[in-house]
């Protein structure tokens, strides 16, 4: 049941994906930077639905923590993993835009920054998942830390945010302007990214439940 | 009331149980032997009891409170592995040290009176970290003892002692017991563990597989629970 | 004993131990001066540059040694089992945190208190630094106590576990950036001779901000991290 829905949702977020593909490529390039605006139709929605993982991860951790089911801690390590690759294409997308826009790959501007602070973050909770053996501490550790990550994110997007602001900035974000007949097209590429996010952590959850399996399986084979 | 209750105790690693239903009562003034093999559970189980870990499900209840409650803890004594004192400190230092922590009324008496009965009085401004085993072992010992726990915790007490440490450790449990103390231990030392036991547990694979009284049969074969109730082996 | 005399309690052990072997402290003070030596490779101590990123500098040794000591706080309980005890004994998660806190900035302070004057030599702000000394001293009280609660909060989490060493600077520092980036830009106007007003004030508020939460989060979950 849970496999059926999984492989429907994925193809009508890969149906939802094609056809806004192809709505995208119809539009006309905008007016001051031309065909490479519409980057911000991918560059957007993954940033969108990365801050939406790390809210799930923080509830499934504050969940594991109280009820200690292993679902919730697989459900905050799926979508953890999810955000991370999420926000890592977040990263390069704006990266491809820099260097057409600015001539340069990267600069501190504020949001490269806090996103590349958050992703280190929840990197660490990967790392930190690696580092240890036993599944019950692993998960409990995890979940402290991922309260503290998600605690962090508004602090540093914030203080980032500021500190810019008082600095001259040698390149300024933006500059482009969305056309409001353009909007619904990017609504529906959110759509379809939450959608693809979504099948994603599935995946993974599946993934993680046989592994926590077999990885029980390993033990009592062991002590017995 | 019991003095220590594990009332259907499971402990999960990740989906594995390492403890299963586990149910053993305790009461005061009993003296209850955890026996079983390696992995079977023992030293899971009485962390568990001693409030290091909270098990997976179920419920432990000593003297009718939870295991994690301040008050609790003042009346549980434990000894692990290790000998939980400090190499940096001095004997006295260490035993004021726990005194404070466990809030004595005299925490300096306390800690030269254990000094004291443990034989350390000689040394008690040495560093630990110039201690012989032996001595480091009986400092343990009297951390353990200190605040005159009304229960103790012991995992595998003999395993690492020598006889000088063992003798101190039968010693003080024995007064401990005549005062009415509870003690739980597990034990691989079947013969020391056995002469001071009232009641013995076998743990099998993370159950209960025998619990009950200590009978002189124990006594005069240490094997005998194993090969009567233990799985092959 | 109440909770206050508990914090003292456990604060003092572990001060004592560390007067004892010096282990920590010795190593975080060498770190702190081979970093500073480095940094006069880097740049060129002359410069009127210096000042402008003096405070950048201070913190990333400051933050760098620091976590030499703070590696050591529970680690110190390992080798015979001391967590044990102490998690036994009948205090407070938060009473045995707040007072492995309490040592540690202690030790991190005094790193940084005789890495300062190092520091001014060095690089040639001596006379700046001096004029402001007290407001600069708050910054580094209130810098490192958000650098000191992280530290130790997660001393505990990856006291156990494989590559401590490593895991923690890993997993502290992007968590410390708001802190670290609010020390910097304080240190740095005050050096350059900026009064606390105004947009330095905010700053100042963000990183009580940072401290106040993070104590009050970690308080609140070390329990967890101590017994599961």
């Amino acid at each position: 049941m849970r496999d059926k829905l999984v492989y429907v949702l994925g193809a009508a977020a890969i149906l939802l994906f094609v056809r806004n593909i192809l709505a995208i490529t119809g539009l006309p390039p905008e007016a001051q930077q031309g065909a490479i605006f519409k980057i911000i139709f991918f560059h957007v929605p993954m940033a969108m639905t990365a801050m939406l993982c790390s809210f799930v991860a923080l509830v499934g951790s504050v969940m594991f923590l109280i009820t200690r089911n292993f679902k919730y801690d697989a459900v905050a390590v799926a979508v953890t993993e999810v955000g991370l690759a999420l926000l890592l294409g977040n990263l390069v997308t704006g990266s491809i835009w820099g260097r057409i826009i600015w001539g340069i790959w990267w600069t501190w501007d504020a949001r490269l920054t806090s996103a590349l602070v958050c992703w280190l973050l929840y990197a660490g909770y990967l790392m930190l998942r690696r580092a240890i053996e036993e599944p019950t501490q692993r998960a409990t550790f995890a979940a402290v830390f991922s309260i503290f990550a998600f605690i962090d994110v508004p602090i540093v997007i914030f203080s980032i945010k500021w500190w810019r602001t008082q600095h001259p900035q040698p390149v300024f974000w933006g500059g482009g302007s969305f056309p409001p007949d353009w909007a619904q097209v990017f609504w529906l590429n959110v759509l379809a990214m939450i959608l693809f996010g979504a099948v994603m952590c599935a995946v993974r959850l599946s993934q993680e439940e046989q592994q926590r399996e077999l990885d029980s399986l390993r033990r009592m084979a062991h002590a017995f | 009331m019991s003095a220590v209750a594990i009332e259907g105790v499971w402990k999960f690693y990740g989906d594995y149980p390492a403890l299963r239903d586990v149910r053993l009562e305790a009461e005061p003034g009993a003296c209850l032997a955890l026996i079983g093999r390696n992995g079977a559970g023992k030293t899971t189980l009485l962390r568990i009891v001693a409030g290091f870990s909270r098990p997976g499900r179920g419920k432990v209840k000593i003297f009718g409170t939870e295991p994690r409650e301040t008050e609790t803890r003042r009346r549980m004594g434990f000894i692990g592995h290790g000998i939980s004192v400090y190499d940096e400190l001095s004997a006295f230092e260490n035993l004021t040290l726990f005194g404070k922590l466990y809030g004595l009324p005299d925490p300096r008496k306390s800690a030269l009176e254990w000094l004291e009965r443990t034989g350390l009085e000689r040394v008690r401004n040495g560093l630990v970290r110039e201690f012989s085993r032996g001595m480091r072992q009986r400092l343990a010992v009297a951390r353990a003892f200190l605040h005159e726990p009304s229960l103790l915790l012991l995992d595998e007490p003999f395993t690492a002692l020598d006889d000088r440490a063992i003798a101190v450790l039968q010693r003080l449990l024995r007064e401990a017991l005549a005062a009415g103390k509870t003690i739980v231990m597990s034990t691989h030392q079947l013969r020391e563990a056995l002469d001071l036991a009232s009641h013995v547990a076998l743990l099998s694979r993370g159950q209960v597989a025998f619990h009950g009284p200590r009978t002189p049969e124990m006594v005069a074969d240490p094997g005998y629970v194993y090969a009567r109730y233990g799985d092959s082996g | 004993m109440n909770f206050p005399r508990q914090v003292l309690v456990i604060a003092i052990k572990d001060l004592r131990a560390e007067i004892r072997t010096k282990e920590a402290i010795n190593a975080s003070f060498a770190f702190a001066l081979v970093v500073l030596l480095l940094f006069s490779f880097a740049f060129d101590p002359e410069a009127e540059t210096t000042r402008e990123i003096s405070g950048g500098l201070l913190w990333i040794v400051f933050a760098f040694a620091g976590t030499l000591v703070l590696n050591r706080s529970f680690a110190r309980e390992l080798p015979n089992d001391c967590l044990d005890a102490l998690i036994a004994a009948p205090i407070s998660g938060a009473a045995l945190f707040l007072g492995k806190a309490l040592a540690n900035y202690v030790l991190v302070m005094a790193m940084e208190v005789v890495s300062l004057p190092v520091f001014c030599i060095f690089n040639n702000v001596g006379g700046p630094v001096s004029q402001k000394i007290w407001p600069i001293l708050m910054v580094m009280a209130l810098g490192t106590w958000g650098l000191t609660v992280i530290g130790t909060i997660f001393s505990a989490l990856t006291v156990n576990i494989r590559l401590r060493e490593v895991m923690l600077p890993m997993l502290t520092y992007p968590i410390l950036v708001p802190a670290l980036m609010a020390a910097m830009l304080l240190t740095k106007g005050l050096v350059l001779g900026q009064p606390l007003t105004g947009d330095s004030l905010t700053w100042l508020k963000m990183l009580i901000g940072f401290d106040l939460i993070y104590t009050a989060v970690s308080l609140a979950l070390v329990e967890i991290v101590l017994v599961g």
